[in-house]
């Protein structure tokens, strides 16, 4: 029975989308009865899951579909950290998109997609081999398409064109790194510690290029540069959108498959064999400066928020890709800590616009006066991405700089210090703005926002907080990492 | 009788029927579709429990009787033409679809022979069978491209006669030389025609024959007009299956060992690379929906060939199956996308591609089925052609072969740009569309499409099902 507890987990967001794809669009009632009911029985059984983890259960379970070739579900302590954060943000972005979408045009297609987007982010969590991540990564981009041209307008489908080119660029990529790996090795199952340590030499050079492939396939959606370039384009779509793509699903599933391809494909001894893991982390130090840099210049606040996203990020593949069980607690934990950091950022800047129609950074003066509640969350989010403590981006970057350290690499330090000035360079202005200086004289009379836009970046602001604070509490992002982490290198 | 008698027996049986008598054609129509259906599982669980059949007709034996075998491969090609014809028949019997398009006095005839006629062809166990079955295919095929009457269906099925004919031509002559060669017409006979040059020519003959059947590059030119002009149900028909027939028989010689050699096998890859860029080209400047459909259709036939042109046949046991994967995944989704062009069409009046957008009223239901057939047709997962792709790149990666697996990736691209064409502008909501806008109701063809749309989806979770029949063999 509780062998198909995956199962149950993916089909709480599987089943629905149908469901709800078929839907007449007045039906929100029901529409919205479906959505919050699946979205909060899938948190309830990932608590389940994480319970049952932690006190050592395994959980498989899988279908055949050619000779050498399956389907696995599997639920092991690094899909139950990407569990816990999607299926938790997943309920607040839906109590905050259907508050946000209230009247508009096609919304069962939207939730349909919404739903269809979180079961691939979940199947790809729960991926018990390389071949199971392709399917569900590249199912994510499919769903998450129609969600980023929801507008309609000229705009938001070149945005969609260019996800679209870049993502399904990314996902031949990783498509043809996958089959030249089963066609080397056979199946590849997820393992801890790798399962390509005792391959030939002979093959070096292929698993080396199938590598580089691989990277490239997931860092398309982790926004590496330069594969970042659809991120800050696919701006234009709704809020509850943005939180999707930088928060719960599209990125962090680029991240999680770096994850998963270095721990579990090649493990850390192999990457670091083969020469590659320095090439990996020097990437991820370029990525972490680029966007930083490219944040400071963007006036609109969504773009600027972007961008960073493009940047914290990496910080993720870095701590990945240093081989320091320190660094990669910071990185794993960042997966978390980005997360609610950014997720909180973006609800907020949604409802500047929808409640004040500010979108810009030079149009945030006096914010702090008009709508004090969301610029605290927003402000404790950029606090948290700049790395104050006790927050929690500050956990994520202690861990990192001594993970640097521990390894020998003090250039990580200089690194984390010049990020967090530029983190501080383009966010600090925006507070600046927001909370000293008064409201400009014409300010554009507020539009009311319900509850649901409201509390749910009140919450994830909330979280930020809690991660920091608590970070030694054993079901803590950190507490958790501890805990992968301790597999991966034991 | 057998089931394998039965199905074959049975569609043209009722051919007969529905040809005299216009009034139960739709009724008597659909149980036979239905009853083929149920023989098709019957046959394919029979295969899988006891192995391959052979029935001798009438109790005679090769090489003067008949002989009807079924392996795993004939088990397979009988089960796709039964789901893709069940789905067809369900648009076909809506009552409001246009008369012209299925005029029961016409439409049912020719379907029942075609399903007849297919269901012989791939059981036939011997050339001359083949041809034999070949004709009352191609022959019903005619028909249904000019179901429609119109002045350019008209034309367009009159130049797929030609060709059809031509074709036909090339067969025959393969056949008898063939005959010439070996003295008899089994297909146990064809690796020994390999071996010397009168054999070798009869093999070129029926390839050419073949080719030109399966409209592979560069002998497709009969077919975007043929398959795009026909009403949609038929070009549903021509478009999966009656192409497949063709490619069917082709696999079916090269297992016998019928393309041992290499130039005939690197002809038949190099065609269906070129079929991939060509048809893929022309695509993507297609302006009318179905144009662009019947045009992948000259690609995905292209992709169909290079698999078998370097699956070198029955020694090697995964990389023949990848081009029956690919076969089966073409024919759901290729017949979804033909029905739900023709429910577009319907609703809007026309198939123009610019004008898909901004619709007041949008058939919702027929635009989310091609954009599902187009997901299998790309091949992302997991739908069976993803499947049937992964098998062949890794084949090809096996041998090293890196030359055909960019091929098949650009192929791959090219298909991903062509079809987002379509599916993108189906997002397009506009201004036009108000809250809560009434939009077109259900239709039985909407439920076609969608279904077979959703079958090759879940074919890919499900191919094990087809890789376990096709280890199943005559021995």
């Amino acid at each position: 029975m509780s062998d198909l507890l995956p199962l149950a987990i993916l089909l709480t967001s599987l089943g629905v989308a149908p469901v709800i794809l078929a839907l007449p669009d007045h039906w929100s009632r029901l529409r919205t009865a479906l959505n919050l009911g699946a979205a909060t029985i899938k948190v309830a059984l990932v608590a389940w899951l994480s319970m049952a983890v932690a006190s050592g259960a395994d959980f498989g379970v899988g279908i055949a579909i050619a000779p050498g070739l399956s389907l696995e579900l599997q639920a092991d302590a690094l899909s139950v950290l990407f569990l816990a954060l999607s299926s938790v943000l997943w309920l607040l972005t839906t109590i905050y998109a259907v508050g946000y979408l209230e009247g508009g045009t096609d919304r069962s297609r939207f939730f349909g997609f919404f739903s269809l987007c979180v079961a691939s982010t979940v199947g790809i969590a729960m991926a018990g081999n390389l071949f199971t991540f392709l399917v569900f990564f590249e199912l994510l981009t499919l769903a998450t398409w129609p969600l980023v041209v929801h507008r309609g307008s000229a705009e938001a489908h070149r945005a969609g064109r260019i996800y679209l080119i870049y993502t399904l660029g990314g996902g031949l990529a990783l498509t043809l790194g996958t089959i030249w790996l089963y066609a080397l090795a056979g199946d590849v199952p997820f393992t801890p510690r790798g399962v390509l340590g005792d391959l030939p030499e002979t093959h070096r050079a292929s698993v080396t290029a199938i590598f580089v492939l691989l990277i490239a396939g997931v860092g398309v959606k982790a926004a590496l540069v330069p594969l970042h370039g659809w991120l800050p384009v696919s701006m234009v779509a709704p809020a509850p959108v943005s939180a999707l793509l930088h928060a719960v699903a599209v990125v962090k599933s680029g991240a999680y498959g770096i994850m998963r391809i270095v721990y579990d494909v090649y493990g850390v001894d192999t990457v670091q064999a083969l020469g590659l893991a320095l090439p990996l982390a020097a990437l991820a130090a370029l990525t972490i400066l680029w966007g930083s840099i490219r944040a400071l210049r963007q006036d609109d606040l969504k773009k600027r928020l972007a961008y960073s996203t493009v940047s914290q990020v990496s910080y993720i593949t870095l701590g990945v890709a240093l081989i320091s069980p320190l660094a990669a607690i910071g990185g794993l934990a960042h997966l978390i800590h980005q997360g609610i950091m950014k997720i909180t950022l973006f609800l907020a800047a949604g409802n500047f616009a929808e409640a004040r129609g500010v979108k810009t950074v030079s149009a945030m003066d006096g914010m702090g006066r008009l709508m004090p509640g969301t610029t605290l969350a927003f402000t404790i989010g950029a606090l948290g991405m700049i790395g104050i403590p006790p927050l929690a981006g500050f956990v994520s970057k202690w861990y990192l700089g001594a993970g640097g350290l521990d390894v020998g690499q003090p250039a990580v330090i200089a690194l984390l210090a010049g990020s967090s000035l530029l983190n501080a360079a383009y966010f600090l202005p925006i507070l600046q703005r927001a909370w000293f200086r008064p409201p400009p004289e014409d300010v554009v009379p507020k539009r009311g926002i319900g509850w649901m836009l409201v509390a749910p970046p009140a919450v994830t602001a909330a979280l930020v907080v809690a991660a920091g604070l608590l970070a030694n509490a054993p079901f803590s992002p950190l507490g958790w990492t501890r805990f992968i982490v301790s597999l991966e290198y034991l | 009788m057998t089931e394998a008698s039965l199905i074959v027996s049975l569609p043209l049986l009722a051919a007969v029927v529905t040809a005299a008598s216009a009034r139960v054609a739709r009724p008597v129509g659909l149980i036979a579709t239905a009853a083929n259906a149920a023989l098709a599982i019957l046959l394919a669980r029979r295969v899988l429990a006891e192995g391959a059949q052979v029935t001798h007709l009438g109790g005679w034996e090769a090489p003067l009787g008949i002989a009807f075998e079924t392996d795993g491969l004939a088990a397979v090609m009988i089960l796709m033409a039964a789901i893709v014809g069940v789905a067809v028949a369900v648009q076909a019997s809506d009552d409001r679809t246009p008369r012209s398009a299925t005029d029961p006095g016409a439409f049912w005839p020719l379907w029942l022979a075609t399903l007849g006629a297919m269901n012989a062809l791939f059981l036939s166990a011997d050339l001359f069978n083949l041809y034999v079955t070949f004709e009352i295919l191609g022959l019903a095929a005619v028909g249904l491209t000019a179901l429609t009457g119109t002045r350019r269906a008209l034309r367009a099925a009159f130049d797929y006669l030609s060709a059809g004919l031509a074709g036909s031509l090339l067969l025959l002559l393969g056949v008898a030389l063939a005959y010439a060669a070996a003295g008899q017409v089994d297909l146990s006979v064809v690796p020994a025609l390999t071996e010397s040059a009168q054999g070798r020519i009869s093999l070129a003959l029926i390839f050419a024959g073949l080719a030109v059947k399966a409209a592979l590059f560069p002998l497709h030119f009969w077919m975007p007009a043929a398959h795009s002009s026909a009403a949609p149900v038929a070009s549903a028909l021509l478009s999966a299956l009656v192409v497949k027939a063709a490619i069917y028989v082709a696999l079916r010689l090269s297992l016998d060992g019928g393309i041992g050699a290499e130039p005939l096998r690197v002809a038949m890859a190099a065609a269906g690379a070129g079929a991939m860029l060509w048809g893929s080209w022309h695509a993507l400047r297609a302006d009318r929906l179905k144009l662009l459909v019947a045009h992948s259709t000259v690609a995905q036939v292209g992709l169909i060939s290079l698999a078998l042109g370097v699956a070198p046949g029955a020694a090697d046991s995964t990389l023949w199956h990848a081009a029956v994967l690919l076969m089966l995944s073409h024919a759901f989704a290729k017949a979804a996308m033909f029905l739900a062009v023709g429910r577009i069409a319907e609703e809007l009046g026309h198939d123009r591609i610019s004008g898909l957008n901004r619709e007041e009223l949008r058939p919702g239901a027929a635009e989310f089925a091609f954009a599902v057939a187009a997901v299998s047709l790309i091949g992302l997962p997991p739908t069976a052609g993803f499947v049937g792709k992964w098998v062949l790149i890794e084949g090809l990666i096996d041998r090293d072969a890196w030359i055909w697996v960019a091929l098949v990736f650009a192929g791959t691209v090219l298909s991903a740009a062509y079809l987002s064409r379509v599916v993108s502008r189906c997002l397009r909501g506009g201004p036009h569309v108000a809250p809560g806008a009434r939009r077109p109701q259900w239709r039985a063809g909407d439920v076609a499409a969608l279904g077979l749309a959703v079958s090759a989806l879940l074919l890919g979770l499900g191919s094990a099902l087809p890789f376990a029949l096709l280890e199943i063999t005559v021995t």
